[in-house]
């Protein structure tokens, strides 16, 4: 197996690097954690709710450049594809923090699970309630509580950032943001590996010609393995396993986000975008916005995932409120 | 042979479990790349180095200080679920050793009380394909065989592991990553199993001398 080749320096240094990098960008806006490899805005408004976000690198721009006014006030950064640890959540927590306590979202997976935990139970003993909102939207997991948290993250970051930033309480966005989490709804879809930078090696096999349905943002095997069919019969695929499952139904309106894994070109989601709204306007289904780009990648792994998000007059006024970051700035 | 253990002599013992965890960063790998996403190794050797750095910072009065001090680092500097759980398991276990030395008696109840800690952390049981696969064993092992010494504690706790790995290959993954995999997992074992016996057999060595 040839190594991939990726342009960076040595490997222990990817993640302070990326924050480096981010912090450059920003043009004052964001800092960097002086002690834990986190991002934290410099212009948090005060007495606001905070909102934390967070899990393993290599997902650029998911999570960590999401922070910014109306996201994200803080990201804290693991190791390739690894939870950060508790204490550096804890950092990030404390410094977020203002007044009113930190609502933390990040994805599904057991090892984030119990580091934020560990975090969240760090920060209690300092006083600083926090609540969490897991993302789950991969409906490639058969049981429920299992969902891995995939594309829909920008969502509900998304509707996150714009909750915190007008909420009176912890409670309040607590609840707005968990009406978006059961909202939403996310299928993935890999023609090829990504590949783990500190070693060059892919993180899974597929067979030449073949594709896999459901499968995760590491390599955790999908729902169906199959050979490469055209664009039309794949999205027709993607979207009946997404619909079925909330249900979606006539009448609902939507947002759609096509999301780029890494490698799939802005050609093929178009291509992909015209077979999903003929489907969904055939099922009754308004998309009232739609979002096309890489906002959760796994390295340079082929493939994309579409998001489903049921909004109702909520969701939608947070999903359209201003933002601004690197990654995603809307007016 | 020694029956029960300094703290020096503890600290010794959680240095070559360490340094024998490093060395098998590749194997880890390997047994990782099978039924995760391939970290496993990577995530213990940084751990590992970071726990063994942390025992001569910090001075040790009983034989649980150099237990926590151990599993504190693996927890700050591992990441990922496996920082979770192993760091989990050396600060549990650290908090029954009150004692300056270390014999069969607190070897045992420390297994314990670290199966206990993890499973309370990740909520996983013996039987979903995870370290406490070989963990559980180790500790059913260690008490069993408590009354023969530590030597004989601490090499009975490797042996019932490294079965348990063994075991391991026939389950369905019902935790973590792997758990994703259904039935594509069975003839591969845990990874985390693994570790937990490069540790108790590297520290059932050092005892043996």
């Amino acid at each position: 197996m040839t190594k991939v080749q990726k342009i960076i320096n040595d490997p222990e240094n990817i993640v302070a690097e990326v924050i480096d990098g981010l912090v450059l960008a920003s043009h004052g806006r964001l800092r960097k954690l002086e002690d834990a490899p986190a991002l934290l805005r410099t212009d948090i408004e005060p007495g606001k709710v905070a909102l934390l976000v967070g899990g393993g690198s290599g997902h650029e721009p998911m999570y960590s450049a999401y922070v910014g006014k109306g996201l994200a006030d803080a990201s804290v950064c693991g190791n390739i594809f690894a939870s950060p640890p508790p204490n550096h959540i804890h950092a990030a927590t404390v410094a977020a923090d203002q007044g009113k306590g930190v609502l933390y979202v990040y994805g599904n997976y057991a090892g984030d699970v119990m580091n934020f935990d560990m975090a969240a139970e760090m920060a209690a003993e300092d006083g600083i309630e926090v609540r969490t909102v897991l993302v789950n939207d991969d409906v490639a997991t058969d049981r429920p509580e299992d969902r891995r948290g995939i594309g829909g993250a920008f969502y509900i970051v998304k509707i996150a950032g714009a909750a915190c930033a007008e909420a009176q309480s912890l409670d309040e966005a607590e609840a707005v943001v968990r009406k978006a989490q059961a909202s939403t709804r996310t299928i993935g879809v890999a023609l090829r590996a990504g590949s783990l930078p500190e070693t060059g090696e892919p993180t899974f096999e597929l067979g030449e010609g073949e594709i896999e349905i459901g499968l995760g943002v590491h390599g955790e095997p999908g729902v169906e393995r199959s050979a490469l069919m055209p664009a039309d019969e794949l999205t027709e695929k993607m979207i009946d396993r997404l619909v079925n499952d909330l249900p979606f139904g006539r009448g609902d309106r939507v947002a759609m986000l096509l999301n780029n894994l890494g490698a799939t070109t802005q050609m093929e989601l178009l291509i992909v975008n015209r077979k999903a709204r003929q489907i969904l306007a055939d099922k009754g289904i308004e998309v009232a916005r739609t979002d096309i780009g890489a906002y959760f990648t796994s390295q340079e792994m082929a493939g994309f995932s579409i998001t489903l998000i049921r909004l109702d007059e909520e969701l939608e006024r947070l999903i359209e409120a201003p933002c601004e970051s690197l990654p995603f700035t809307q007016r | 042979m020694s029956d029960r253990l300094t703290v020096d002599q503890t600290k010794a013992a959680l240095v070559a479990a360490a340094d024998a965890i490093i060395a098998s960063t590749e194997r880890l790998t390997k047994a990782d790349q099978a039924i995760g996403d391939g970290d496993h190794g990577l995530g213990m050797a940084r751990g590992m180095k970071a726990a063994k750095e942390a025992l001569d910072k910090k001075p040790a009065a009983t034989v649980g200080d150099l237990f926590k001090s151990f599993g504190m680092a693996i927890v700050s500097t591992s990441g990922g679920a496996s920082g979770a759980v192993f760091g989990t398991l050396f600060t549990g276990a650290g908090k029954v050793l009150t004692a300056d030395t270390l014999d069969a008696e607190g070897f045992a109840t420390a297994l314990a009380e670290g199966q206990k800690a993890v499973q309370a952390r990740g909520k996983a049981e013996p039987g979903h394909k995870t370290m406490l696969d070989a963990l559980a064993p180790a500790a059913e092992a260690a008490r069993a065989n408590a009354a023969a010494g530590l030597p004989a504690a601490a090499r009975a706790a490797a042996t019932a592991a490294g079965e348990g790995v063994e075991r391991t290959k026939d389950m369905v993954a019902q935790f973590g990553r792997a758990r994703t995999l259904g039935d594509r997992a069975l003839g591969h074992p845990d990874p985390g199993a693994i570790s937990v016996t490069i540790i108790l057999d590297a520290f059932a060595s050092t005892i043996e001398g």
